[in-house]
């Protein structure tokens, strides 16, 4: 219980905190730390820092927290549990080293969850995004009952085999800081306590407004035709700059090809897929146009994934 | 005699695959041994799984391979030498052989004469051996989906591959996978024993070893410690059982390698929450067991099972923390019932529209339409019908109409699409609270059943009836835009739709027998496409006989040839058209039981032989397209034994009916053996393929009246041959 007397204790951890302890934990194993993505997404997955990395030969390890919005999944504030934007502590092991889950399994102790105490099951659940071309194998990790991270060993991303393959080990921050403060409702958690005179801050005084107001504006305000707009604007400006690509010749030079701007393309397909999930949580999308709709952001996805690879491809060359 | 050990140690595999896998690799392996030569009359295969490893200990294998002869045939003699000289070719075999030319024999087979070599192989080592083969055997392990982890993907395993021990008694089988080379040394629990290696001394010693290390590397041990642990935790409190879940067992059996039980509760209001709903969600997404009272009625407590062991204090925690879960889980149910009621099933009709069935079938929106209307033909196909009142009958269609109308409204409810599983029976539930009757709401929870062999038949007729609509129209459906079930693949589950259509048919007392397989297929029929197409026509019938068949063999236990002999009963052979007296497959099935227990009987078979000979006859007769009258005409009878003939056939024909219709099996068969005398006397007086030819056609239609009548029941042909096929059984 988030109690007065949690200032003398040493009591579990804020939600800052346990985001400091993860950052750390993972540092000290090699992640570069990154900062999350300035572009909406639905999960940590979808940043160019998982997306693209996964991509190619090149060793990667990185560390960084997501802000992932779901619009479908917003309740106002009202309910405990679910949140309209919620944030993963992604990481991704690229290639996955031999004791990967070894070093989960520490991170957990890293956040004062003492496994002699808890009951730790790793159970099967693939995942699979159709929208990005992408899925992997791998496990829901429950913790007495919770499921707190989904652990995945990709195995295809924006439509292309990988190899190496990638470790992605997703971090419900939430969850795991509600659980470990012993509260309720996601907006009592205790997300930073003033160390002189323990004053708490909690993520409901952070956060409920957001929640509220966005899901005012995801199921009753956003204006349907303006984001069909949106998405066919965004869709047709990734469209030119992939079709700039295809369009260089293959003689080109490495600095024109580095040139292409292809981070700026993914950044435009991400855009699509947000405004995709804003049209389905006003309901703007009928079940036949659904499955059009996906196609087309798939299309952008995999094209991008595509003429980045080539991309490091020959920039590897070079360095060679 | 040596004892080897193999255990692939891996990171966690999917519960649901463990059994299979487990199996796998210990036929695989008595498969190498056998094959090699390495097997002898004692040996003895044990296998083991937990989520991290599959084993397998054999006992009693032969140390290495016998020394062996082999004579090997090499080419003809008058190719191996000319004029007593070895050619090329014989030097060439001699050599391959290994084995000097002057030692080549010649020897007779069929073909002629040839040379032929005798070639002494030495046995190799069991060590070499195992050390050879296992890795394909390991790679080879089947997994319902696989992956691949190393770079270059130079294998796919269901999980990574992190550890192997191979040992051949106290010896280290040094085999490779995956780039792990296999030794003694086995992990144990991951937080119980921690990363200290697990030497493994023995082969033998292999579950007492892992056992101090806390892996209990038998599931049948580890799955009656979970039994006696649920046992135990609920005698906590009075009066209390545990709801029985086997498959619910199976799977936490597969999710623990050192398990135990903790009891924990949840607050007394959410109780107000149906029971299929609580049970869902514990079973669900939290693998809990629910418990009951002595009657039966839920109470508010979960037994989890844990894959740990723990002091009271540790328990407390994870109690708590499990609690926390379950109550959230709750909550969201809740939430999602009150929310679900605002739009009631009646206004959800409309929503369907949006929901697709099938791409090419259109939305659930028409599937609704279609599953009124096939109700609506069923009903009308009842023969006799259902009810003898007017009144009554009109209250029952309405009720069906209106199950029909609703029963995939719940489609659209938060609650199922959380919980997918509740499909039908949250449809129910809401209709109950929707003060809807009785009768309409148990329908509606009632119409995906029988969703299993296992799972019950509707309650009610009316759920019956709208069951069968939804099952049928599905087949008929899919069928028609070619989605039919290839081989082992059938993503509709249509073989299970079908499987439930014939087991409402069989076991549905209350349908009032008025309702033959052949009249609900043809309810689906009405106003498609598939009703002009005699080949689709066909495939559907033939599909659901098959399902019928299977029904026989698998839940009725009845000889696969039986069950072929009743498959066409009360049609009228060859076509898919119904014959006038319609059988209930109720009465199908019941004197398929009948005729299994009977089938041995001498008479029985010598009929059975008799009518494959009149089959066999006409059979020939039809190839040489001649064609003759379905009943014979008494005026060209010649011989004495073809008017006893007829005059049995007629008997029987007045007969059985009746005889069916008062379910005295038993006698039916009994009749329908008694033409065993009047077909042996025609067989032996009578010749039918004379010249004459209208004495001929005569004698043709006499035999095909008499198969055709028998055949109304069963086709006895069928069982001509199966006292071999019962004594090879």
């Amino acid at each position: 219980m988030a109690s007065n007397s949690s200032v003398e204790r040493k009591g579990p951890l804020t939600f800052q905190e346990l985001l400091f302890q993860l950052q750390q934990f993972w540092a000290s194993h090699g992640c570069i730390l990154q900062q999350a993505y300035d572009v909406e997404v639905g999960a940590g997955t979808m940043s160019p820092e998982t997306f693209l990395r996964v991509l190619g030969p090149k060793p990667f390890r990185v560390a960084y927290a997501q802000p992932s919005r779901r619009p479908a999944d917003g309740r106002y504030g009202q309910n405990p549990n679910r949140l309209f934007k919620h944030t993963q502590l992604q990481v991704i092991l690229k290639p996955p080293p031999e004791n990967i889950q070894g070093l989960y399994l520490e991170s957990l102790l890293a956040i004062g969850i003492d496994l002699r105490q808890h009951d730790v099951k790793f159970e099967e659940d693939n995942w699979e995004s159709p929208t990005l071309g992408a899925w992997g194998i791998g496990w829901q990790v429950m913790l007495d009952g919770l499921e707190i991270t989904q652990f995945t060993y990709f195995q295809q991303c924006g439509g292309i085999d990988l190899d190496p393959i990638a470790g992605e080990i997703t971090y419900g921050l939430e969850r795991i800081a509600a659980f470990l403060q012993d509260v309720d409702s996601i907006y009592d958690i205790v997300w930073a306590r003033e160390p002189d005179t323990g004053k708490e801050v909690t993520y409901g005084e952070v956060r409920l407004a957001e929640e509220m107001q966005f899901s005012v504006y995801n199921f009753e305000k956003a204006d349907v035709g303006k984001l069909w707009q949106h998405f066919r604007l965004y869709e047709e400006e990734c469209q030119e700059l992939l079709a700039g690509a295809r369009a260089l010749p293959e003689e080109a030079g490495t600095e024109a090809r580095s040139r292409l701007p292809l981070l700026a393309a993914f950044d435009l397909c991400l855009k699509c897929s947000h405004l995709f999930n804003l049209l389905d949580a006003r309901g703007a999308i009928s079940v036949t146009e659904r499955v059009g709709v996906i196609a087309r952001i798939r299309a952008l996805a995999v094209a991008v994934a595509k003429a980045y690879a080539a991309q490091q491809m020959v920039a590897a060359a070079t360095r060679a | 005699m040596p004892a080897f050990l193999l255990e692939i140690g891996s990171e966690e595999i999917p519960a649901g695959m463990i059994a299979a896998a487990q199996t796998e690799l210990a036929q695989r392996v008595e498969k190498l041994l056998t094959r090699e030569w390495l097997a002898t009359e004692a040996l003895q295969v044990t296998s083991y799984s937990t989520p991290r490893r599959l084993a397998v200990l054999v006992e009693d294998l032969l140390p290495g391979q016998p020394d062996m002869q082999e004579e090997i045939v090499g080419p003809a003699t008058k190719v191996a030498y000319k004029d007593g000289v070895p050619t090329p070719a014989a030097i060439a075999f001699a050599k391959k052989s290994g084995v000097e030319v002057s030692a080549l024999k010649t020897i007779q087979n069929a073909k002629g004469e040839y040379v032929s070599a005798t070639v002494h192989r030495r046995g190799r080592a069991a060590a070499e051996v195992l050390k050879d083969g296992l890795a394909a055997e390991i790679a080879g392990i089947y997994w319902p989906k696989s992956m691949y982890w190393r770079a270059g993907k130079p294998e796919r395993f269901v999980r990574p591959v992190r550890w192997l021990v191979a040992l051949l008694d106290q010896e280290i089988l040094p085999l490779e996978f995956a780039g792990v080379t296999a030794g003694r040394a086995s992990c144990g629990h991951r937080v119980l024993h921690g990363d200290v290696p697990v030497v493994v001394k023995t082969p033998q010693e292999y579950a007492q070893t892992l056992a101090a290390a806390y892996v209990e590397v038998d599931p049948a041990a580890r799955r009656e410690r979970i039994r006696k642990a649920l046992d135990k935790a609920t005698r906590q409190i009075a009066g209390a059982r545990w709801r029985e879940d086997e498959a619910l067992v199976e799977i936490v059996t597969n999710l623990t390698e050192w398990p135990s039980v903790i009891l924990g509760s949840f607050e007394r209001e959410y109780l107000t929450l149906p029971d299929e709903i609580l049970v869902t969600v514990m079973r669900g997404h939290q693998k809990y067991f629910a418990l009951e009272d002595s009657e039966k009625k839920l109470l508010p407590n979960f037994l989890a099972v844990l894959n740990l062991e723990v002091d009271e204090a540790g328990a407390a925690v994870i109690r708590h923390g499990n609690e926390r879960v379950l109550r959230a889980r709750f909550n969201d149910a809740r939430f999602f019932w009150d929310v679900d009621q605002k739009i009631p099933l009646v206004d959800r009709v409309e929503m369907l529209k949006s929901v697709t069935f099938q791409k090419d079938l259109g939305s659930y929106w028409d599937k609704t339409e279609r599953n009124r209307a096939v109700a609506r033909q069923i009903i009308d196909r009842f023969d006799p019908p259902l009810f003898d009142s007017e009144v009554k009958f009109n209250t029952f269609c309405a009720g069906v109409d209106q199950a029909a109308l609703l029963a995939k409204a719940d489609l659209t409810t938060e609650m199922v699409k959380e919980f997918t599983e509740l499909q039908g029976v949250v449809g129910g539930l809401y209709a109950r609270a929707q003060r809807l009757p009785d009768g309409v709401a148990r329908a509606i929870h009632d119409h995906y059943k029988p969703a299993s062999q296992e799972d019950t038949i509707p309650s009610l007729p009316a759920g019956s009836v709208v069951a069968l609509a939804d099952k049928i129209s599905t087949i008929v459906d899919m069928f028609a835009i070619g989605l039919q079930p290839t081989g082992s693949k059938d993503p509709f589950a249509l073989r299970r739709a079908g499987n439930g259509v014939v087991r409402i048919l069989v076991e549905d007392d209350k349908l009032n027998d008025g309702l033959h397989l052949a009249n609900v297929y043809l309810a689906a029929m009405q106003n498609t496409k598939a009703m002009e197409d005699a080949d689709l026509r066909g495939a559907i019938y033939e599909f659901l006989l098959d399902r019928f068949e299977f029904y026989l063999r698998e839940a009725a236990k009845v000889n696969p040839q039986v069950a072929r002999a009743v498959r066409k009963a009360g049609t009228t052979g060859s076509d898919y058209e119904v014959d006038g007296r319609l059988i209930a497959y109720g009465k199908i099935a019941g004197f398929a039981k009948a005729l299994d227990a009977q089938v041995g009987s001498p008479n029985v078979l010598a009929v059975a032989e008799l009518l494959k000979r009149a089959s066999n006859i006409l059979r020939q007769a039809k190839e040489k397209e001649i064609t003759y009258a379905q009943s014979p005409n008494e005026k060209y009878f010649q011989e004495d034994a073809e008017i006893s003939l007829l005059e049995k056939v007629y008997k029987v024909d007045d007969g059985i009916h009746m005889m069916y219709a008062d379910r005295k099996y038993s006698q039916v068969i009994d009749m329908i053996a008694e033409l065993k005398e009047p077909l042996n006397q025609f067989f032996d007086s009578v010749m039918v393929m004379v010249e004459d030819t209208q004495l001929r056609d005569n004698r043709l239609a006499l035999l095909a009246r008499t198969v055709s009548v028998v055949r109304w029941a069963a086709d006895f042909s069928e069982l001509a041959s199966i006292e071999k096929s019962v004594e090879s059984f």
